[in-house]
């Protein structure tokens, strides 16, 4: 079973039919131990860090995620939270990766949020990556951004370089929506249904 | 580089695809299942579907299908027409769709707007502006336009709505360009340009697309972010793969 943390946004329904179309089964949940006993877990998030960490405090969630040890995968928000501070509310996080969270600049060429299909740049070789064509677009909604850091293993470029997959140990993120990114999307989704547990 | 977006929009009037003439005279154009379908497998890049009937009939819009394309195609879509509180608009969020779209209901309160963006986050906001070029030449914005016969002038300017709808917490504008809607002879460049230098969110160019070169000349010309058309896509005169080889060729980045 797949734990999809139910961290208080709208939108989750995506996240759960896409790992439907791939066969997998998943509950939506803000129960500690139905979380700590899936097999894998995803943290999805959609709107602002500060109103996501505060749900996941008033679920009495942070350490109980800290904890876990199964594959985690945050998705866009959700790779957020698991850094240390966003500049979003300026914000503490969940601190399980090293970094920070910063806001995108308007300029000419770039609106802010960055909305839209963007190229992947793999940085290394990771299980996660597993399949991935040369050119690989995923579909990004996001307003901040974490730069590149050691916990990188791709990144896109908007403007600048920043953070589009974050692993350390069982811990990853995507900073776009995999679940609407077609098929390089449930590629990536299908990876971490394999990576093992 | 963030590529250029292709969009197809497709307009519902009870439960059909439909597409009119400058906004009358709808034709059924197709199931929106099989229609959404297809265009996710040829590469289209989001789907918009706007329930045209439903501001100017007081409906929200029927939400069944929300939910089966969210759960079939796996690409982003907005959903728009007739979303009037916050509810209904958390609805048709938890029902799969990324974004959702206000228009009159935003001219008539235009708070709320920001209470959606409270409620959802900005990125989750779209304003789409339906704008006719007068006489005069000044750019002004039209409500209940779904309906011809309730269609009515608003009091706004087109360009200061779209920073107003900004300022209140939309993250995306959908410009409709109501002088060339339907009639296939390109997009308002002029006017997409002026209202995409005055706001710093994502601009989506609306109404004239008739031709391959239409597009390239709104992305060669503008800052636009993405391109949206219905009947071209829909008629299949304008295939989305051959569009976007088209753009490539161009040196216009498009998802490949």
């Amino acid at each position: 079973m797949i734990a999809i943390i139910d961290s208080g946004g709208a939108n989750i329904a995506s996240v759960q039919f896409a790992l439907e179309r791939l066969g997998a089964k998943s509950v939506l949940t803000r129960d500690a131990a139905e979380i700590a006993a899936a097999d894998r877990v995803l943290l999805p998030g959609v709107g602002a860090a500060p109103v996501a960490m505060k749900a996941l405090n008033d679920a009495k969630l942070i350490e109980p995620i800290r904890k876990l040890r199964q594959p985690v995968l945050g998705i866009c928000l959700g790779m957020q939270l698991l850094f240390g501070r966003s500049f979003e509310g300026d914000t503490d996080m969940l601190g399980i990766l090293d970094g920070e969270c910063r806001a995108f600049t308007p300029a000419a060429g770039r609106s802010v949020p960055h909305m839209g299909w963007n190229r992947l740049h793999p940085t290394t070789t990771h299980p996660l990556l597993a399949g991935l064509d040369d050119i690989s677009h995923v579909y990004f909604v996001h307003s901040y951004y974490v730069p590149v850091n050691k916990a990188t293993i791709a990144t896109c470029n908007y403007g600048q370089d920043f953070t589009a997959i974050a692993a350390k140990d069982n811990f990853l993120g995507c900073q776009f929506h995999p679940e609407r990114s077609g098929q390089v999307g449930a590629r990536i989704l299908q990876n971490f249904l394999e990576m093992p547990s | 580089m963030l590529t250029k977006r292709i969009i197809a929009c497709l307009d519902v009037k009870d439960g059909r695809v439909v597409k009119g003439v400058q906004f009358r005279n709808h034709v059924d154009m197709g199931d929106i299942l099989e229609l959404s379908q297809r265009y996710a497998d040829e590469g289209v890049d989001e789907l918009v579907f706007y329930d045209i009937t439903a501001s100017s009939d007081g409906r929200v819009v029927d939400k069944s299908w929300v939910n089966q394309i969210a759960r079939r195609i796996n690409i982003p879509f907005c959903v728009a027409g007739g979303i009037r509180t916050v509810g209904d608009a958390k609805a048709i969020l938890n029902d799969g769709a990324d974004k959702i779209s206000v228009n009159s209901p935003a001219l008539e309160t235009p708070e709320f707007i920001t209470e959606l963006a409270a409620a959802f986050g900005t990125q989750c906001v779209v304003a789409g502006i339906d704008s006719r070029r007068e006489d005069d030449g000044r750019l002004q914005v039209y409500q209940y336009t779904g309906d011809a016969a309730k269609t009515i002038k608003s009091k706004r300017q087109t360009v200061a709505w779209a920073q107003q709808v900004v300022a209140l917490g939309a993250g995306e504008i959908v410009l409709n360009c109501m002088n060339n809607d339907g009639v296939k002879k390109g997009y308002d460049i002029e006017q997409l340009k002026a209202v995409k230098a005055a706001v710093s969110v994502p601009v989506i160019a609306s109404g004239g697309a008739g031709d391959y070169q239409h597009f390239a000349d709104l992305f060669q010309t503008t800052d636009i972010d993405g391109a949206l058309a219905a009947s071209v896509f829909h008629s299949g005169k304008i295939p989305i793969p051959d569009l976007k080889a088209f753009l490539r060729a161009q040196s216009i980045e498009v998802r490949v």
